[in-house]
């Protein structure tokens, strides 16, 4: 498969992968404006994941289509990164991979739009409209959260800590990356990784919260399609219907 | 009639006929006035007429976009029109301000406040700028209004609510 098929391919299963996440919360949310926010979001996500898998599948050239790399793949063909297919956990958990995962998306698809590659630049800019929308939704409940009771605080301050070991993979650069990097079709890692430190610190600081350590140990290994054992239990629920009655359509 | 004149013709006919072909979940505006059909484009190959349709989707996970499709075809074979393709065009990438006149005011007199503002601006998320739109309440036009919620019933509403006569209403937000 070519680098530039793997690198479609992670963004096409990061925004899938997030998107079944949050459909967990579907009719589960803690008040109706937030159960349809989290729905929308999720909606815009399996839109972009669908762009971008079928340009992965054309990429690719085996004959497969976007449906197809969705449900029959394993889980150590997924490329998207551990952060999006960690559990929604409480609500604060859900905020806070959403948090870090918007700001780097919008920081992602910004450079994306001008990318040596017309198809990819066309979806990052089809994309980023909807995603500017995600990052204010994002920042502004961290705020009012980080900012609210002592209750609230802490167990955003709990959700910032626990999850922030997964936000370095997203700046992680491997040959892929490097490749595409050189052929002017994605940006460099750190450039994304510098903005996506100070608006993380700055939306932290306004919500009093601590940001942890830039320099800390952080997981890796998602993108090269080694998870956690959440992944299995999500494709197995999302996949059910495919591995059941393989072909089966409306 | 020359075949160029003709083709120009059924194409404005065309145009006229997609007016009838609504959004299916705003019905009273169609989809020509939402801005969703970027072209029309007719040929003649062996004697048949053969038409392609070019559209473009407001959000990239709008579930309505296969049912217009197939509105679209199923509306252009009443006219005659057997060969039709459905193309679908990502860029430029669909905007409000591709919205007729006339569309904002059928979303304004079915209840939906039209977009206030310019296309959204994607080039900075500083929480310093302002995020939600000032917005006239559609019942009784008072400006004092406040955003609920950015995200309402469909990818392209948010949910708003007027102080003054204290209804609830959808705002077609700026993309």
């Amino acid at each position: 498969m070519s680098d530039k098929a793997t690198y479609v391919r992670r963004l096409g299963d990061n925004a899938l992968i997030l998107s079944q996440r949050l459909c967990e919360w579907c009719g589960k949310g803690p008040a109706l404006e937030e159960d349809m926010a989290l729905t929308n979001v999720a909606l815009d996500l399996i839109g972009q994941a669908r762009l971008w898998l079928s340009y992965a599948a054309e990429l690719e050239g085996a004959g497969q289509d976007e449906n197809q790399l969705a449900f029959s793949r394993d889980a150590h063909l997924f490329n998207n990164l551990l952060l999006v297919e960690q559990p929604n956990g409480n609500y604060a958990d859900t905020l806070v991979r959403q948090f870090y995962f918007d700001l780097w998306h919008y920081f992602l698809l910004k450079e994306l739009t001008q990318s040596s590659d017309a198809r990819i630049a066309d979806i990052a800019l089809k994309s980023i409209k909807e995603v500017t929308y995600h990052v204010r939704r994002s920042g502004d409940l961290i705020v009012r959260l980080g900012d609210g009771t002592e209750l609230s605080h802490r167990m955003v301050q709990t959700a910032v800590d626990q999850l922030w070991m997964y936000s370095g993979e997203m700046f992680s650069s491997d040959a892929v990356d490097e490749s595409m990097t050189q052929a002017g079709i994605a940006p460099q890692t750190d450039l994304l990784r510098t903005q996506w430190l100070q608006q993380v610190q700055e939306i932290l600081t306004e919500a009093g919260l601590q940001m942890p350590p830039a320099d800390a140990w952080m997981q890796s290994g998602g993108k090269q399609g080694k998870h956690s054992e959440h992944l299995g239990y999500l494709l197995a629920e999302m996949q059910f219907l495919q591995r059941t009655y393989p072909g089966a359509s409306w | 009639m020359n075949a160029s004149t003709s083709t120009q013709t059924l194409e404005q006919q065309i145009w006229g006929w997609l007016e009838q072909v609504p959004d299916p979940e705003i019905p009273v505006i169609s989809v020509v006035d939402l801005g969703i059909v970027r072209a029309v484009e007719v040929r003649d190959v062996d004697q048949q007429t053969q038409c392609t349709i070019v559209i473009t989707p407001t959000y990239s996970g709008c579930p309505a976009m296969k049912v217009i499709a197939q509105d679209i075809v199923t509306l252009l074979a009443q006219h005659g029109l057997a060969q039709v393709a459905i193309e679908t065009r990502l860029a430029p990438a669909w905007s409000t301000d591709w919205m007729s006149e006339r569309g904002r005011s059928q979303l304004h007199d079915y209840g939906i406040a039209p977009p206030a503002q310019q296309v959204i601006d994607i080039s900075g998320i500083s929480r310093a700028r302002p995020q939600a739109p000032k917005v006239a309440c559609p019942h009784c036009g008072s400006m004092q209004t406040i955003c609920v919620s950015q995200f309402g019933s469909t990818s392209c509403k948010s949910l708003y609510q007027c102080k003054d006569c204290l209804e609830p209403f959808d705002y077609f937000k700026a993309h």
